[in-house]
This record gives structure tokens, C-alpha cells and sequence, in this order.
């Protein structure tokens, strides 16, 4: 054999670099996650996430079987196609772990987030920004005479939207619950 | 069984009975006393006292790899648990079934940062398939029979039960393992048919294929192994193995063309870079394997065979996916090609091995001998050929040493060769013996060492003094860090930063400190009897073979490099890994 002739300045192959992340388009994905309620189980979903290098955009989380302790964990994430297949198999991989669906790919779902906005001011501001709240379908909560503590449902993009409209007229805090997400029809 | 009222300790000891176990490894300590109290007082299971919890560790899992059977390991809290760590990510590289009990302070002081509290579930949460904290005694039964199932189901792997002392002093209901709930984690073993029936398509035309066995045909279990064989033989295509499979496939066998990947044979890896079918049994695409991965193997259709679905896809994108138990894939395999009429593409599988036995011939594994100092190859070529009729077990630290036991030790059979793969871990060889060896205590169980892997975990002599263990701890001592020392010197301008073996024992006398014997040898021409001297000698020895200091393990693939630009034995060296493979490990 003789001496390798390697190409001064050759692009690097790291072995860590295993994602070309130009190779493929990045897509968000909506994962529901059915989980044995047990100490940890939630600590495991991001550790996971975390240890693996996966993005979490948003991530929601209760019990909804109080009989049989089954809680369903709702992420959004985004990746490469590749990425997001690996994402879903190592979830499947962890032992409490009972079902992981994709429900960007099962089919039509909806998504939907409940936010709290408070919003403080008097005079125009206050009126516009009831105003918009009607526009939204946002109840109002809490009221003072120099704010309003507003709640709306709706699409993430929604929520965006309402906020951005509120921050002129005296946002002063947000809260929002993170996405929960069905599949659509009776399956 | 009926269920019956005991404390949570001897519940412990109770379960492992059940679960017919014979030997645990561990180390006392406050949180666990009620349980040793429990170990005590019995005598249907053996526990051995290590010398750090880390050897437990090992010494478990060169039990279960030599046995099948899970390894079981019991530790205190605290640093108990945090020794335990290292053993446990080994364990979970390599898929090695591990049971590790770990006591907890009581549950009413968790989380006041009492004596010896710490988050042990926490720390270990990523380095075990999975582990659970007891709170309630009459949990813990069935916690255990879970423990065990997960462990040896599925993709092994360790698994870890951390019981607070309150909850080993208080009396419960014990379960027996029949009646234990939650069977729920059940890992498909019967990959579907349709998939299988595509591997046979594509095994019949192949032109240039290859098998790529893995750990996982040694984990699946001896079934596995024999219908490896039995398909190997029936096919007459070639087989390379990862450092994890090696035995699954006889090193004797005709269609063995070696072991592949960074230090793998040069056939090995240009059969692999150059097949048009390359089928993966239970091997995972590590990058030890693959070098670099968008020039590997570019012409081949792949199929991967796992029982893991996270390794399918992970690194590499495969052609045929096959989910499922590689003994029942197999299995399947089998019948389909048979009942197709066991074709193969005979004529273009026979120009193939032409041109594998053309590879052969280049001789990869050629080295300088020398009549002065005793090469490390040479070393392991006379091990292979004085302990070969021997029930022999081996086991490795890491390093260059390793790579060479690999390479020039034969394996015959599956659960021979017990090495730290995926993680690496110096000082893993020497316990891992010791579980070996207590698994097998007629056979002949040889550590193949570095002085520093080795120097690791030297406590553990106490171990197999204690336990008249008469392993052989054969440590090619070159003084230096010497597979570092290795890519320092084709990396890093041989500046040769921290990686000699300053102030080594004179391992003789250390030896003979714990009452054990010490052999050193440097002349070659004394190898064959000092061997001997060792293999006869009816206890543990330790083997101080002096070797050459500056000697490379070659072939190699440099890092960054496709398996067709391997370093061989005689090429100059210098220059050939440029910037971009200097940041891979």
C-alpha cells in the first residue's frame, strides 16, 4: 500500500457529524407520547431529548387516566426527517413509554394552547386592547380598573398573533401551556 | 406460591433466589446493611467482595457475558452507587444484562442531603435501560422480577433498583416472579415476513456479499449462533464480525475473513467497502466500524438485522430494515431461502471469493518479528498457540493490546471473548475476569492487559486472592499509554504528551504482596516457558511481559478515512490523517 495522498484543506468527516443539517429540510413534528405515570417518566422524555441533542419547541403534560396512571406527553420538536424517525424510535425504546405517535404524519390532527395574557394600561390602550380580546374570542379573567388578565385558546400561531397585537398597549406578562394536540375523526 | 409477610432485605434475597441466582458482587455499606444482614444468614447465594464497587460492576458483566445469564451486583448509597456508574454505562454500550441493587438513605431523609444520599436514580437514569426507586416494601418484590425481566428482555442491559433502608427494614408482601404484574415490555422478537422474504431476494442475486455480525448474535443466545452457522455454510458467503461478535462465527470456519472496522483486517474492510450485499446481524454502525460514513460501503444494498429499532437507521440508512430477534430472523431466513429453492448466484460468489482470498494474500497482519524484544503480536501469536486446547476465556483492558488480542487470538465459540467495546473503559478486563472465572472456575481465564488499563483496578487482587481465582493477568507492559501514545504520533506531531507509565510496580513483587505469583519475561526466547509457567500454575499470576515500547497496532483505518485508504503495517505513517480526522476519536 502506499502513502495516502490526502487532499490538503478536504472537508472534515467528523464522526459526531452525522446530520448534515443543509441534507434535509427541517420539519416541526407533533409527538404524542402515552406514558405509565411513574416517577420519572418525565425526567426520562427530556433527558432524552437533552442527552440526544434533540430540540424540544414546546412540551405539555398531565395525567388523563386516573384509574390505570397513564399520563400523555404532547412535544413538538423539529428535525430532518432522519432525525425525527430516531426521535420517535428512542422514545419507544424507553420502558414506561406505552405508544408514540406522530400526528404531523398519522393523518389530520388538531393543536390547540390556552394562554393568560395580562395586559396593563388605561385611557385607548385599555378600550383597543378589549377590543382585540373580542376579536380573539379572549374571555377576560381578572379585571382591576388599570388591567385585564386575558384567556384565549387557539393555534400557537394564534396565540403569536394576539400577543403581538397586545404588546403595544401594555403586555406585562404571558403564560401559556404549551401545545396539546389530537388526531382528528373518530380513530 | 402464597404471597408472605417479610421484610424488605430478606425479600431481596428471596427474589434472587427466585430468579436463580447463585453469585452477586458487591461491597457493604450503611444503606444496605439490613440486606447483608439477609446475605448473612443464608447459603444458597454466593456474594463476592470486591474491592471497589466499579469491579463489581465488571466482574458482573464478565459473568453474564460468559454465562448468559444476568449479572447481579449489590452496593451501598452514595459513592457506592456513583462507583457503580462507570460499570453501568459499560454495561449499556455493550448490552450487557445487569441487575445492580443500590441501597438509599430512608425515604424520609431523601432529599436532606443526609450521609451517603445521592440522586441515585438520577445519576443513573441515562446510563441504564432503566431503574426504578422502591418506596414501598410491598412493591419491592415485584420491582425486582421486573427488574430481571427488563434486564434479559428485549436488547439486554442494566438495569438498576435503589432501596431506601426503611423500605429494607419494613415487612411486605413478596411476590414470586410467576405472579409479578407488568409483563407489559414485550420487544417484538418476529421481524415481518415480507421484510424477510426481501433478505432472501436479495441473498440470491447477490454478486459480492457479505455478512456483518455483531454483539447482538451472541446476545440472542446460542440458537443464534447455530443458525449463524448453519446459514454461513449454506450460502457460502464470507462473515466479519465486530469486536463484540467475534466467536459467534469460528475463527476456524472457512467462509471467516476476520474481524473489520478501524483495526480490522484488510480483506475484512474491503469486502465490506466493495459488496453489493451487505447484511448487519446485530451489529449497530458504530464509527469504529464505519470510518467515514459518506464513503462507506457506496455500491451495497443493506439490509440490518436488530432488535433494537433505534439502531435501524440511526447512522447509517439501510435498504432492508429487519426488526426483530436475529435467532428468530434467522430462523425465518432460513426456511424462506430454503423453501425458494436455496439459490445462489454461485458463479459470480465464487469470482468474489477470488478476489477475497487476492485480499488474504496481502498479509495484513505481517509484522517485524525480532529476536531481541518480544513483539506484542508475537506475544499473543505463541498465547494463541500454547492456551488454544485450553477451555479457554479471555478478557481485555483497553488499547492497543486489545485490538491485538482481536486480531491475533482465535475464537471458536460465542461467550469467549469478554471486551469493554462501546465505552472503552480502562480497567475493565481484570474484574471482568474474576466474574469470569467464578462462572467457570475449571477453565483457563486469561485478562490480556496494558500496564495501565491494568493499573486501574489492580484492588481487585484482593478479590481473586480471596476467592482463589486463578486468573492470569498477562500485561503486555510497553510502559507507555501505548494506543494513545499511537495517534499522538500520527496526529499530534509526536509530541508524546503524558502517555509514558512513569513509576510502575515492579509487578513481580506486587504479586507476591498479595500471596499471589509474579512472572516477568523479555527475552523471546523465554516466552513459550514462561506461558506455560503461567497456564500451569495453580492460582492467580501476574504476567509482567516486557514488549516493545514503540511498536503501532496496524491496519488501521485514520480517522476520517473510508475503508479502502487503511494504514498498513509497512507504510509510512506521517502526514496521512490531515486536520479534518485529528478532531475525530
Amino acid at each position: 500500500m502506499s502513502v495516502l495522498n490526502i487532499e490538503k484543506g478536504s472537508t472534515s468527516h467528523s464522526a459526531y457529524q452525522l446530520r448534515d443539517p443543509n441534507a434535509d429540510i427541517t420539519e416541526r413534528h407533533t409527538l404524542a407520547v402515552l406514558v405509565d405515570n411513574e416517577a420519572g417518566v418525565l425526567a426520562r422524555v427530556i433527558g432524552l431529548f437533552a442527552g440526544r441533542g434533540y430540540n424540544i419547541e414546546s412540551l405539555t403534560v398531565s395525567e388523563i387516566d386516573h384509574e390505570s396512571h397513564r399520563s400523555r406527553i404532547t412535544v413538538v420538536t423539529s428535525g430532518t426527517p432522519a432525525v425525527i424517525n430516531q426521535i420517535k424510535a428512542q422514545l419507544g425504546r424507553i420502558v414506561p413509554v406505552h405508544e408514540v405517535h406522530d400526528l404531523t404524519v398519522e393523518g389530520p390532527s388538531v393543536e390547540r394552547e390556552l394562554a393568560l395574557f395580562k395586559v396593563a394600561g388605561t385611557g385607548d390602550k385599555r378600550v383597543e386592547a378589549l377590543r382585540l380580546a373580542d376579536i380573539f374570542r379572549a374571555n377576560v379573567v381578572d379585571s382591576t380598573l388599570e388591567s385585564f388578565v386575558f384567556e384565549t385558546t387557539g393555534t400557537s400561531e394564534k396565540i403569536d398573533a394576539f400577543a403581538d397585537l397586545l404588546r403595544p398597549l401594555g403586555l406585562i406578562e404571558v403564560a401559556r401551556t404549551g401545545v396539546a394536540a389530537l388526531s382528528r375523526g373518530q380513530k | 406460591m402464597m404471597a408472605r409477610q417479610m421484610t424488605g432485605a430478606k425479600m431481596v434475597v428471596q427474589a434472587l433466589k427466585d430468579q436463580g441466582v447463585d453469585t452477586v458482587f458487591g461491597y457493604p455499606g450503611g444503606a444496605v446493611l439490613p440486606i447483608y444482614d439477609e446475605v448473612f444468614l443464608q447459603n444458597d447465594i454466593r456474594h463476592i467482595l470486591v474491592r471497589h464497587e466499579q469491579g463489581a460492576v465488571h466482574a458482573a458483566e464478565g459473568y453474564a457475558r460468559s454465562t448468559g445469564k444476568p449479572g447481579v451486583v449489590l452496593v451501598t448509597s452514595g459513592p457506592g452507587a456513583t462507583n457503580a456508574v462507570t460499570g453501568l454505562t459499560d454495561a449499556l454500550l455493550d448490552s450487557i444484562p445487569l441487575v445492580v441493587l443500590t441501597g438509599q438513605v430512608p425515604t424520609f431523609m431523601i432529599g436532606t442531603d443526609g450521609f451517603q444520599e445521592a440522586d441515585t436514580v438520577g445519576i443513573t437514569r441515562p446510563c441504564t435501560k432503566h431503574n426504578w426507586l422502591v418506596s414501598d416494601t410491598d412493591n419491592l418484590a415485584d420491582t425486582l422480577h421486573q427488574a430481571f425481566h427488563v434486564a434479559t428482555t428485549g436488547r439486554p442491559g442494566p438495569v438498576l433498583v435503589d432501596i431506601p433502608k426503611d423500605v429494607q427494614f419494613a415487612n411486605g408482601t413478596y411476590v414470586a416472579p410467576k405472579t409479578a404484574s407488568n409483563r407489559r415490555y414485550k420487544p417484538q422478537l418476529k421481524a415481518d415476513i415480507q421484510v424477510v422474504t426481501k433478505l432472501a431476494e436479495a441473498m440470491e442475486k447477490a454478486e459480492k456479499p457479505v455478512f456483518y455480525t455483531g454483539g447482538g448474535v451472541i446476545n440472542s443466545g446460542p440458537a443464534a449462533t447455530q443458525l449463524l452457522r448453519e446459514l454461513v455454510q449454506a450460502t457460502n458467503f464470507p462473515v466479519t464480525s465486530t469486536l463484540m461478535g467475534l466467536g459467534a462465527y469460528p475463527a476456524s470456519g472457512k467462509n471467516w475473513i476476520g474481524m473489520l472496522g478501524m483495526h480490522g483486517l484488510y480483506e475484512a474492510n474491503l469486502a465490506m467497502h466493495d459488496c453489493d450485499l451487505m447484511i448487519n446481524i446485530g451489529a449497530r454502525f458504530d464509527d469504529r466500524i464505519t470510518g467515514r460514513l459518506d464513503a462507506f460501503s457506496p455500491g451495497s444494498t443493506k439490509a440490518h438485522i436488530d432488535i433494537d429499532p433505534s439502531s435501524v437507521n440511526k447512522v447509517i440508512q439501510v435498504d432492508i430494515p429487519v426488526i426483530g430477534d436475529v435467532a428468530h430472523v434467522l430462523e425465518d431466513l432460513l426456511r424462506i431461502w430454503k423453501s425458494r429453492g436455496r439459490k445462489t448466484n454461485k458463479a459470480a460468489v465464487g469470482k468474489w471469493w477470488d478476489q477475497i482470498e487476492d485480499w488474504k494474500s496481502v498479509n495484513c497482519l505481517d509484522y517485524k518479528p525480532s529476536s531481541k524484544t518480544i513483539k506484542p503480536q508475537y506475544a499473543l501469536q505463541r498465547l494463541q498457540e500454547l492456551t488454544k486446547n485450553h477451555d479457554r476465556y479471555i478478557t481485555t483492558e483497553v488499547g492497543q493490546h486489545q485490538m491485538w488480542a482481536a486480531q491475533y487470538l482465535h475464537f471458536e465459540d460465542p461467550n469467549r471473548f469478554m471486551t469493554s467495546g462501546g465505552l472503552g473503559t480502562m480497567g475493565y478486563g481484570f474484574p471482568a475476569s474474576i466474574g469470569v472465572q467464578l462462572a467457570h472456575p475449571e477453565a483457563l481465564v486469561i485478562n490480556v492487559a496494558g500496564e495501565a488499563s491494568w493499573l486501574m483496578n489492580m484492588q481487585e487482587m484482593g478479590t481473586a486472592m480471596q476467592y482463589r481465582a486463578p486468573v492470569k493477568q498477562f500485561i503486555m507492559n510497553n510502559e507507555r499509554l501505548g494506543m494513545v501514545r499511537q495517534w499522538q504520533e500520527l496526529l499530534h506531531g509526536e509530541r508524546y504528551s503524558h502517555t509514558w507509565s512513569e513509576s510502575l510496580p515492579d509487578f513481580v513483587k506486587l504479586a507476591e504482596a498479595f500471596g499471589a505469583k509474579g512472572i516477568i519475561c523479555k527475552d523471546p526466547a523465554d516466552l513459550d516457558d514462561a506461558i506455560m509457567e503461567m497456564i500451569t500454575h495453580d492460582g492467580p499470576v501476574i504476567f509482567d511481559c516486557l514488549v516493545e515500547k514503540h511498536e503501532n497496532c496496524f491496519p488501521m483505518i485514520p480517522s476520517g478515512k473510508p475503508h479502502n485508504e487503511m494504514l498498513m503495517g509497512d507504510a509510512s505513517t506521517k502526514g496521512v490523517i490531515d486536520a479534518g480526522g485529528s478532531v475525530l476519536v
